[in-house]
């Protein structure tokens, strides 16, 4: 039954796709409706899907009549690919409510619309495919239809000249992920005899083998994740899609990276050696560190916001890091920890960028902007959104009592549980990793208070934002789902996690009954001695004394005066005299300096009468990715050079030709003989 | 564990320990300003200065920028409300009260961090030039503390193998006097923590609004009556939870671990002694360091995380063997 809805999910996706090939949409607005009611459905119907399988932790297989003659299609839905299932139903369902608004304004444009919805379709049914996959054909499959259509809504504005390199570099580097992939699952179904995932399983590989199948995968999925340092193409491609489709692919399509890599690793690899995790959680460190100095120093707010998906999918791969070192050195309580932790910030990390990309894009609805320089004062013109935004704010940057805060938390204990290992040297080094998620997580929150503060709070920068008007109530739905949940799922987590350990009870077969031991209203990790955490009772006391203060203080006042802010005494402050977004992270960029690539140019021109008076400053400033610079350009020029030594084979003339079918016949013959 | 008497009454002393705690944090701020003035030779105020001040405030009526919203509005409560509920869970005169248990350590920095954030969102959301430069500072320095502290705070959390407040002090209590080198560091790097996030000297002065060098003061530049009044009190707060959590976790001795009259009466007197020297050795401080150029703050905050790293590391090593 449960598999059936699931299919109604990837069947309804197709639908939409296929409504939206075949209506007119200058002709009516009930295709639109239409393609995104299908939308919802699948949404809606993938959410039920997986919720079911996961809460009930069912497995449920089958074989469809579709793929190669000898190897049909397996499907398999089980608490993994369900709880992923669910993730992705969730924002599709968010997706719908704000879609229909939100793409009016894409009405008019260039492109005609029903590509972007085809290619919508065909990018929820080809992610639910991925995870419904039960062997490496189906998989890989899935895999290119949910990369390929996704190319295609990256440049879907092609005629802007950096949309069409965005989407060549994010091709790139997605079928070099898939290769890596693709070879991974080649060694597995080497010693495993044949493509299925059961095969898989059931093989015995040598550690040595059992490694490389684990580093091809981390590298395939890990790429297609946006891991530094192979992450340069996620902060080209998010932004430029569509707001609502940046929300899938930030909030949806990584997580479906990591599905692929928890499900090779956990599931289908299974002996999990301490020296991967490691690997994992340096990488993942690093990847949430450097991803958000990226973010601070962003002023284009959807690309700010793909660089903070860098920096949260790092801090997935810590928590999974974390968690196979404990696999690996026969701690399993604490694996299941760390791997909870993981799945929990997959899901808070879908909920709250989901939400923040919506958000972007409400902004972007009504004030044609992407740049923060060009926002301020949108609190005041567009209330409800601001709200909904500062909810997503208040999550990503990890504070309680939001969601964001109880998977770092996790994390965090995760982390601290290190006395327990033999070795020194992991002793040493998981408190760092630690130290460095403190870190990440207090730059998160200051990159979002300059999101928020310089684009909802403050003046109007440019008359547009000065003219925005609240977005329709489709959008502010959309959005407010997404918010609701972020509260929920921060305040309610013992709840939340009593329904993911089906994921662990079924990779590892046994969890521990100390998470949620103490009832929903405490939360303790290990034991009530070592950690304990009440977000309920954290929510109910801010209420209180929240309340309590306006009480207090709000019987007997008299009404709020109004007056001039302090300007010095020279007169009356304008909106260029607020910070900007440079502004604010000068400070951060000084102290981590070398960790971009900085171009900082000052003009100053003199007036003509006294030399020292200034008539104008002109400031640039350019910060890039090193990565560009150290990693993908030289391998560019690397294959680039290697193209033109093979290429001086292309000589031209037809006799060279046949000397070379005649040689390679030679050679051919002589191996044979 | 000791001898837990019923909910109830727990429950109420946690209530009213924590009444007490809100109550005699501008004590504390009037002690260590009155001790400062005697030490640098000045008239001194009376110690219950700071509760005319805050009475003041609230009598008033509140002027807001033409520009504010209700986001201006709501910070001063929730910043209020977030250092209320720090307060709540910080052990001061008794350990083991019900509310210790709604957040550890980890979650304590969380609260710090959420009232930081509104701070710092009011600062911007008036659109003038000082509340952005206090914001941007506020955060720079805040990014650098937090590590920092939860770095400190990770030192103390494997030597007692927990995040647990109570738990690490009655560790602490009964570890006997051990000089472990790992809580010396820890030590070390938490006052240096705490200097910084309350805004005391070298990191910034609470006692001036010179434009170019404040950070706190340009953050609540437009803040007037009850607002005012109110981040005023939290700030005074936070002063406090910083100082008895340094006192509690590092000299536990005198902290009430049963709920007895004698006990409790002990406990009062225990920490009323060790806040007020504490402050003492806070104004010696201040009286002898000069403030710091603004961009020698990370420097100090990364000799701190550096300190509190050391801590760890000789953990680690040292103590726990291999």
């Amino acid at each position: 039954m449960a598999l059936n809805i699931a299919y109604l999910a990837v069947i309804a996706a197709l639908a939409s796709a296929a409504v939206a090939l075949g209506a007119d949409f200058r002709r009516s607005g009930l295709a639109r409706i239409a393609m995104f009611l299908l939308l919802g459905v699948s949404g809606v119907a993938a959410t039920v899907a997986g919720g079911w399988a996961l809460l009930e932790n069912l497995k449920l297989t089958e074989q469809l009549a579709l793929g190669l003659p000898w190897l049909h299609w397996h499907l398999r839905l089980d608490a993994l690919s369900g709880f992923f299932f669910a993730v992705v139903g969730l924002l599709l369902v968010a997706v719908s409510l704000y879609g229909p608004a939100y793409v009016r304004e894409l009405e008019g444009g260039k492109q005609p619309l029903a590509v972007l919805g085809l290619f919508t379709g065909l990018f929820a049914a080809g992610m639910l495919l991925v995870l419904l996959a039960d062997d490496a054909f189906a998989f890989m499959v899935a895999w290119e239809l949910m990369s390929v259509s996704s190319y295609f809504l990256v440049t879907h504005q092609h005629q802007n000249a950096p949309n069409r390199r965005a989407g060549f570099l994010y091709l790139l580097m997605a079928h070099v992920g898939a290769l890596a992939i693709l070879l991974g699952f080649g060694v597995l179904a080497g010693h495993g005899g044949n493509f299925t995932f059961d095969a898989m399983r059931a093989a015995d590989l040598p550690p040595l083998w059992a490694s490389i199948a684990f580093a091809l995968a981390f590298f395939g999925f890990g790429m297609k994740a946006g891991l530094v340092p192979v992450h340069a193409w996620l902060p080209e491609a998010h932004p430029v899609a569509p707001s609502h489709i940046s929300a899938l692919m930030s909030g949806v399509m990584l997580k479906v990276a990591i599905y692929g890599f928890i499900r090779v690793s956990y599931d289908l690899i299974g002996d999990i050696q301490w020296q991967w995790g490691l690997a994992v959680l340096i990488v993942g460190t690093l990847s949430a560190l450097l991803g958000v100095l990226y973010t601070l120093m962003q002023n284009d707010l959807k690309r700010l916001l793909a660089y903070s998906s860098v920096e949260n999918i790092g801090i997935v791969f810590m928590g999974l890091g974390l968690s196979m070192i404990f696999l690996g050195t026969d701690h399993p309580v604490l694996g299941v920890i760390g791997l909870i932790a993981a799945l929990y910030h997959v899901l808070n990390h879908a909920v709250f960028k989901g939400l923040l990309f919506l958000g972007a894009g409400a902004v972007q609805y009504r004030t044609h902007e992407r740049d923060l320089e060009r926002m301020g004062g949108l609190i005041h013109r567009m209330p409800a959104t601001a709200a909904l935004f500062l909810i997503g704010c208040v999550s990503i940057a990890a504070l309680p009592p939001f969601n964001g805060f109880v998977s770092e938390w996790l994390t965090f204990q995760t982390a601290l549980q290190t006395p327990k290992l033999e070795s020194g040297v992991l002793r040493a080094i998981l408190p760092i990793a630690a130290a460095l998620l403190a870190l990440t997580g207090a730059l998160a929150a200051a990159a979002f208070v300059k999101v928020y503060g310089v684009a909802f709070l403050g003046k109007a920068r440019e008359r547009r934002a000065g003219h925005a008007r609240e977005v329709p109530a489709g959008m502010l739905a959309g959005m407010g789902l997404l918010a609701v949940l972020c509260l929920v799922l921060g305040i309610l987590p013992t709840t939340v996690i009593g329904v993911l350990e089906n994921v662990p009870r079924l990779l590892l077969g046994q969890v521990p009954p100390s998470l949620t031991a103490h009832g929903w209203l405490w939360l303790t990790p290990v034991s009530a001695e070592v950690a304990s955490y009440s977000a309920p009772l954290v929510l109910a006391a801010i209420a209180i004394t929240f309340f309590v203060g306006r009480v207090l203080l709000r019987r007997k006042a008299n009404p709020v005066r109004r007056g001039a802010p302090w300007d010095c005494g020279f007169g009356p402050l304008n909106a260029r005299m607020q910070y900007t977004a440079a502004a604010f992270a000068q400070p951060i960029r000084r102290v981590f300096g070398p960790v971009w690539k900085v171009q900082e140019q000052v003009e100053v021109t003199h007036a003509e009468a006294p030399v020292t008076l200034v008539s104008g400053i002109r400031h640039q400033l350019h910060i890039s990715d090193w990565s560009w610079f150290k990693l993908y350009e030289p391998i560019g020029r690397l294959v680039l050079a290697g193209a033109r030594r093979i290429g001086r084979l292309h000589s031209g003339s037809i006799r060279t030709y046949l000397m070379y079918s005649f040689a390679t016949l030679l050679l051919l013959l002589w191996i044979v003989t | 564990m000791s001898a837990v008497p019923e909910p109830a009454v727990a429950w109420l002393l946690a209530a009213v320990q924590t009444l007490l705690f809100i109550a005699a944090a501008p004590l504390l701020a009037g002690w260590v300003k009155r001790v400062k003035c005697h030490m640098q030779n000045r008239a001194a105020p009376a110690l219950i200065q700071p509760y005319r001040d805050l009475a003041k405030l609230f009598g008033k009526d509140v002027v807001m920028a033409e520009n504010a919203s209700w986001l201006f509005r709501a910070t001063p409560y929730v910043v209020f409300g977030a250092f209320v509920l720090a307060a709540a869970v910080v052990p001061l005169v008794a350990a083991h009260l019900p509310t210790a248990a709604i957040a550890d350590m980890i979650v304590l920095v969380g609260f710090f961090a959420l009232a930081r954030f509104f701070l710092a969102l009011a600062a911007m959301d008036i659109g003038t030039a000082f509340g952005g430069m206090g914001a941007s500072r506020e955060m720079t320095i805040a990014s650098l503390a937090e590590p920092a502290m939860l770095m400190a705070v990770f030192t103390l959390a494997m030597i007692a193998a927990t995040t647990n407040l109570s738990v690490v002090i009655e560790h602490n209590l009964h570890a006997g006097l051990v000089l472990r080198p790992s809580l010396l560091f820890a030590l070390l790097a938490l006052a240096m923590v705490a200097v910084a996030e309350t805004g005391r000297i070298p990191v910034d002065n609470p006692a001036t609004h010179l434009e170019l060098t404040m950070i706190h003061e340009a953050m609540i530049l437009e803040y007037s009556a009850r607002h005012l009044a109110l981040i005023e009190w939290a700030s005074q707060i936070k002063l406090m939870i910083y100082a008895a959590l340094i006192a509690n976790i590092f000299w536990p001795w005198g902290i009430a671990e049963e709920f007895t009259v004698a006990a409790l009466a002990l406990g009062t007197v225990a920490i009323s002694a060790k806040l007020a020297l504490l402050a003492i050795v806070l104004v010696v401080w201040e009286t002898v360091m000069a403030k710091m150029r603004l961009f020698r703050v990370p420097q100090f905050l990364g000799f701190a995380f550096l300190l509190a790293l050391l801590g760890m590391l000789t953990h680690v090593i040292l103590e726990t063997g291999a």
